[in-house]
């Protein structure tokens, strides 16, 4: 051949070239499958989703199906959201002073509360008779080793019970047993026992301790025993099947979940079947308890119930929930969760009777998914419809850092009073006739006995001398539900809020001297602006 | 003018058979519910108000819908634009209303026993005066009630009425004024009465006529 042919070909070839290079780059994705073009809502709502926006959607004057209370997380509150509209109601103070509704500001919460003014919620727990939720407490734990109960009745933190001694991060906590005789807790480091011994990490294996709790609920007299049971890679969430057959164990870091069957749990330690023991507690053997691993997804954490054998896990890594049948082990079908989901809880879903419908996926991210809000995004809770087989994603929500787990129970379960009645009101410095009302000296401390009634605050002054120890009493005279007055001194620092029916004291030092105006800080009425009084300090 | 004298003398005094006396025992069983059930209900609704305010008025006390607590309710609402609050105690009328009733009861006992047409006649005229003069009184309270408003109140709003019976629209609340289950058992009465007289007349006339011929 000739030079000439020669060239063109090599021009040819390296034309080729270029273009099988461009053709291959075009082709390349450039988003991950299944992502949707575009960001906006626009363009029209599909059935699917009207559909799921009906489901969500609870009209104006309708009330939700369910309650749903979400741990709050370091935040140390519990908060209350409805099912299935995910609208948060409210919020319930438990470990940290909340300035909205004076928690942590009056004498008795403020005594509650102790030295510690935070609290890291993981777990809360309904109260439960039968292995059903009753309705009537909400047990949460702390990190720093308590444990509180809340009143359903008016969503009140009545007690905190801790620090309890050597429990070192209580974290595998508040669950209840099903008759609420008992509340765990787990801690989650370990330390050298009792609190206060120092002994250097070098001798963790041997003198670093775990401790489980049971914290007595009803006095009842039950033996207690531990025995482990092997599960795989980093084992994170424990559930029990609704029947109580089988223990479902997830190691977080595999691709399995584990059902261990409980009868044989209790066979292998009739028969001692053990494969070992850990510093003196004994090790069950693997292959003697467990009836399947069902092959759910990367990184099972948490599992919840449905009726009729559904199983739902969490997949942390997979950032997604199986869904899966107890006693056949078959996978049934996968939603995403955006992102990162953690615990998951479904519409009673672990007591001896869930009720299907809905699922929240707790998720630890929630980037792209709302409004951008700075470098701290909210966390994502989302529902899911699992009224049928194929689940259905149908909301998101976005809450206060951070919720860990949930509990969600019918809404009829639960009856609240709407008033704290007069007759029920015991407390010794409360007055309900304006008479009453004024100030009194005992022991070198002035009490003063106020009433807060729209729309006044009887007395409307009072004087104290300076450097005296001095103790308001207000009691909120009302009986019409949400009547609340608040009362705040300003540059005292004073700010606590009292129900209807309800009485509240606060002690301080009247360490500054001058004219402090007080006033009522919660809307009560059309003259709530001038709810308001004056303390003077000589 | 004697003949007539004589004539309506002789109707007063005559007797009253069984019918009549049995109607106006009935009356008096009719009174009963005066001490049970309320005489009037007040029932006003506003937008913040969905559920209503609900107040019962008795012959002896005032109620109120929520446990009596909604008569709190609209006094602490009241006390806004000055209105005096509404007790048991500050109405003289719950004690003299059942002092009337059970006297009224006794008359018509009376009546029955007695059983002359001048009982029958009175104890009529006594009631219709009691009905009347309740009617009046109570009309003539609320008047007072909603007039004299006390001038220093948070909210000056001009003297109005409470409506006695009916539908009226007052600031934001619809007032709903009817008469309770005690005030029909009072009617009754009255037509029971009416009953009565209307029987013993009948008979009184034909008595009356043969002793004529």
């Amino acid at each position: 051949m000739n030079v000439r042919h020669r060239g063109g070909w090599s021009v040819a070839a390296l034309v080729a070239v270029v273009v099988a290079v461009a053709l291959l780059g075009a082709c390349a994705p450039s988003a991950p499958k299944g992502a949707k073009p575009g960001k906006a809502g626009g363009g029209g709502a599909t059935s699917d989703m009207s559909v799921a926006a009906g489901k969500v959607y609870v009209a104006p004057g309708d009330l939700d199906e369910y309650y749903m209370f979400s741990s709050g997380g370091h935040s140390g509150q519990v908060y209350v959201y409805g099912l299935p509209s995910m609208r948060h109601i409210s919020t319930i103070p438990v470990y940290s002073p909340y300035p909205a509704t004076g928690y942590g500001f009056d004498d008795d919460s403020k005594a509650m509360l102790g030295y510690l003014t935070w609290g890291d919620v993981h777990h809360p727990s309904l109260s439960e008779t039968g292995g059903d939720y009753d309705g009537r407490w909400l047990f949460v734990n702390d990190m720093n080793g308590r444990v509180a109960r809340v009143d359903l009745r008016d969503f009140k933190t009545k007690q905190i019970l801790g620090p309890v001694p050597n429990v070192s991060g209580n974290h595998g906590s508040a669950f209840v047993t099903p008759n609420t005789e008992y509340s765990m807790m787990a801690s989650r480091f370990s330390i050298p026992l009792p609190k206060g011994t120092t002994t250097g990490t070098d001798k963790y294996a041997t003198d670093y301790k775990g401790v489980l709790t049971a914290i007595k609920i009803d006095p009842k007299k039950v033996p207690g025993l531990v025995w482990l049971m092997p599960c795989g890679k980093s084992p994170h969430g424990v559930d029990v099947s609704p029947d109580g057959k089988w223990i479902i164990g997830s190691g977080k870091l595999q691709g399995v979940t584990t059902a261990f069957n409980f009868e044989k749990v209790q066979t292998a330690i009739r028969n001692k079947d053990y494969e070992g023991d850990e510093d003196g507690i004994p090790v069950l053997k693997y292959e003697s308890i467990k009836d399947a691993e069902v092959p759910v997804g990367l990184g099972p954490l948490h599992t919840q119930f449905g009726p009729n054998g559904m199983a739902y896990t969490s997949l942390f890594v997979d950032s997604a929930i199986a869904s899966w049948k107890l006693g056949t082990w078959e996978l049934v079908d996968k939603v995403p969760m955006s992102y990162s989901i953690g615990h998951l809880a479904a519409a009673e879903g672990d007591t001896v009777n869930p009720d299907g419908k809905y699922l929240v996926g707790l998720n630890k991210l929630s980037h792209g998914r709302h409004l951008s809000v700075g470098p701290s995004q909210p966390e994502s809770s989302q529902l899911v419809d699992i009224s049928d087989e194929k689940m259905k994603l149908l909301s998101d929500t976005f809450t206060e850092p951070e919720p860990h787990y949930a509990q969600i129970i019918k809404a009829d379960k639960i009856h609240t009073i709407e008033v704290y009645p007069k007759e029920d009101n015991h407390h010794p410095l409360a007055i309900w006739d304006v008479k009453d009302a004024g100030i009194a000296r005992q022991g070198g401390k002035a009490v003063v006995k106020m009433i807060a009634v729209r729309t006044s605050f009887t007395p409307t002054e009072f004087t104290v001398n300076q450097g005296e120890t001095v103790t308001v009493a207000v009691t909120n005279i009302e009986q019409t539900t949400d009547e609340l007055h608040g009362f705040a001194i300003l540059d005292y620092n004073i700010n606590i809020v009292i129900d209807p029916g309800e009485t509240k004291t606060v002690t301080f030092k009247a360490e500054k001297k001058g004219v402090f105006p007080f006033y009522c800080t919660n809307f009560c009425s059309a003259l709530h602006q001038e709810m308001q009084g004056y303390m003077i300090v000589k | 003018m004697r003949a007539w004298i004589e004539h309506s003398t002789r109707f007063l005094e005559s007797g009253v058979d069984i019918g009549p006396r049995a109607l106006v025992l009935l009356a008096v069983l009719l009174l009963i519910p005066a001490y049970i059930f309320p005489l009037w209900n007040m029932t006003m609704f506003a937008p913040q108000y969905p559920d209503g305010l609900r107040l019962d008025i008795y012959s002896y006390k005032i109620g109120g819908g929520n446990h009596d607590l909604d008569v709190r309710e609209v006094n602490v609402l009241n006390h806004y634009i000055g209105m005096h609050e509404l007790t048991t105690e500050s109405f003289a009328e719950f004690k003299w209303i059942p002092f009337v009733v059970g006297a009224l009861g006794l008359l018509f006992l009376r009546a029955v026993f007695h059983g002359t047409m001048a009982g029958l006649v009175d104890v009529t005229v006594m009631y219709i005066y009691f009905a009347l003069f309740s009617l009046w009184s109570f009309g003539f309270k609320l008047y007072s009630y909603g007039h004299d408003l006390d001038p220093k109140a948070a909210v000056t709003v001009d003297g109005f009425m409470p409506p006695l019976f009916g539908y009226k629209k007052i600031a934001n609340f619809e007032v709903y004024s009817y008469p309770g289950l005690a005030s029909y058992a009072m009617g009754a009465v009255f037509v029971v009465l009416l009953a009565a007289m209307f029987l013993a007349w009948r008979q009184y006339c034909r008595t009356a006529t043969p002793a004529r011929g």
